[in-house]
């Protein structure tokens, strides 16, 4: 039976999902990087919501969530939305229409491979970056979005736990990035040259909005305007601040003061943190895990990309990358029934099976993510190439990729 | 004809300009600049990467003046622009070939202006 307040905050979460690949991504990615590229990063994420719009309705959702085969992946008989109609799907939300299922889960197809452009960022060529995106939403994320939440999806079918997306958008996009970037390769530069963000202003308008949006992913991932929408709304924000506090002090202490972008960059991985354990975990716990989120990420982010000297430019694996899998495995500690009695108990609760498929999930989904991203990228490099030249890099992407000014400097 | 650069610090800038307008010198170009002297700058971080700043916002008068002109701007400068602290800036005065008014065409020490 169709629910009209279930529906109504369906709607809105799915329209909050999307506020935060853009303007949120684009504005977070875009004030990170240098003023000559800005346009370019922008345009990634603006890309990317056309382009999976439009995978998504042909063919990404019923690759995701479309009838089983071998628990792998859904068939295609759903292709173009085929026998896809208002009535509710009671595998996946049994009050709203399955159209509107289907439209709030194209938000999440939307950013996920949005998120990956901050590894690349700054000397990708558009062409292989368009490619390899619409490659990766295929046979990346429809795929694991299908053993996590498709009827029949054989992590689903153990038993595994991922709320809103730690698995399926943080760690896919986030050890995708990591790979990426080592594949690509440093930036002319780095790190041995300054390469500061050129709008600090940018970065926080888009963690800002991030968060705004991050209700709709959370809280909307209930799919339904009950007391677990409202459970999920509040330890998100929860994290999210505690996340922002744990990393201002701790970069405070380590660096010698609190910035901004430490404040932005914290909220961002207590959300992603945050993000598998939304439906199952308390209020306490999610005070918990926003500290456990800055810790991790913020020894990955400033300690072990600095001894490694990855240049994963904007941090899509320190954050996204390392928040997922904390999260997934905080999701096996914290998670409580009397949260949601659709979820299960945790280790702290006693329950070591659940926190088990816990990491076997956390560890399939980076295998997978990481060749499969290898094998895209080395394919796409024999074809085009993956990085713009060095004289294109120089003078910038938006002027060589878009043949674009950000700001002109004369009227 | 001389042309006068002032490197100055920016909160400088109002005292300078009133300083020159008191002694009738109105036309001059200022702009945003970056700059360091001995001073090693001030460095910034960014997720834990400590950028070696080297360069400081300042500002950038210049001037042209006739001769006569040239020590009442200096002083004018000098005076308002100053602070005591390291950091005040420096003047610099070339020797200025020609300088010629656009909307007049007019040449040389009248169109200094």
């Amino acid at each position: 039976m169709i629910n009209g307040s279930d529906t109504a905050f369906v709607l809105i979460s799915a329209a909050l999902v999307m506020l935060m690949t853009t303007p949120g991504l684009a504005f977070f990615y875009g004030g990170l990087v240098r003023r000559k590229n800005v346009l370019s990063t922008m345009m990634q994420s603006f890309f990317l919501l056309c382009l999976l719009s439009v995978q998504w309705v042909l063919f990404g959702y019923s690759l995701a969530f479309g009838p089983d085969i071998g628990h792998f992946i859904g068939s295609l008989s759903w292709i173009g939305l085929k026998g896809v109609t208002m009535a509710p799907n009671p595998d996946y939300a049994a009050t709203i229409p399955h159209l509107l299922f289907v439209t709030f889960q194209m938000m999440f197809a939307v950013i996920t491979p949005a998120l990956i452009t901050g590894a690349f960022a700054e000397r990708m060529k558009f062409v292989s970056f368009a490619l390899f995106s619409l490659l990766w939403a295929t046979f990346v994320y429809d795929p694991v979005c299908h053993w996590v939440w498709g009827a029949g999806g054989w992590l689903k079918l153990r038993g595994v736990l991922d709320f809103a997306g730690g698995s399926v958008v943080h760690i896919t996009s986030g050890v995708s990035a990591l790979a990426a970037a080592l594949m690509l390769g440093k930036r002319r530069g780095f790190p041995s040259e300054q390469l500061p963000p050129h709008n600090m202003t940018y970065t926080l308008l888009g963690a800002s909005l991030l968060w705004f949006g991050w209700f709709g992913f959370n809280a909307g991932s209930a799919l339904s305007a009950n007391e677990i929408a409202v459970s999920a709304f509040l330890v998100t924000n929860t994290a999210a601040a505690v996340a922002a506090l744990t990393w201002l002090v701790i970069e405070w202490l380590s660096a010698g003061k609190p910035t901004v972008l430490g404040g932005a960059t914290g909220a961002v991985a207590g959300l992603a943190t945050i993000t598998p354990a939304s439906g199952y975990v308390s209020v306490d716990s999610a005070i918990a895990i926003g500290i456990l989120a800055s810790l991790f990420c913020y020894t990955a982010v400033v300690f072990v990309k600095q001894k490694f000297t990855y240049d994963d430019s904007l941090d899509a694996f320190g954050v996204h990358g390392i928040g997922g899998i904390v999260g997934m495995m905080a999701t096996g500690l914290f998670a409580r029934k009397f949260i949601n009695a659709a979820g299960n108990d945790g280790l702290f609760a006693g329950n070591f099976a659940f926190f088990q498929e816990q990491a076997l999930a956390v560890g399939a989904v980076i295998l997978y993510s990481v060749a499969l991203t290898y094998i895209f990228l080395k394919i796409i490099d024999m074809l085009f190439g993956l990085r713009v030249n060095d004289e294109e890099e120089v003078m910038g992407l938006d002027h060589t990729q878009h043949r674009e000014s950000a700001y002109t400097l004369l009227d | 004809m001389k042309f006068v650069i002032a490197i100055i610090q920016p909160h400088k800038l109002d005292a300078v300009m009133k300083a020159l307008d008191e002694k009738e010198i109105y036309l001059k170009t200022v702009t945003n600049v970056l700059g360091c002297g001995r001073q090693k700058g001030i460095s910034e971080v960014y997720r834990g990467v400590r950028e070696a700043g080297n360069l400081i916002k300042k500002v950038r008068l210049e001037i042209a003046v006739n001769d006569i002109y040239l020590d009442q701007t200096i002083e004018a400068i000098r005076s308002a622009a100053q602070s005591g602290k390291i950091g005040d800036g420096k003047i610099f005065v070339l020797d200025l070939a020609d300088c010629i008014r656009i909307r007049t065409g007019e040449w040389g020490g009248e169109a200094i202006g």
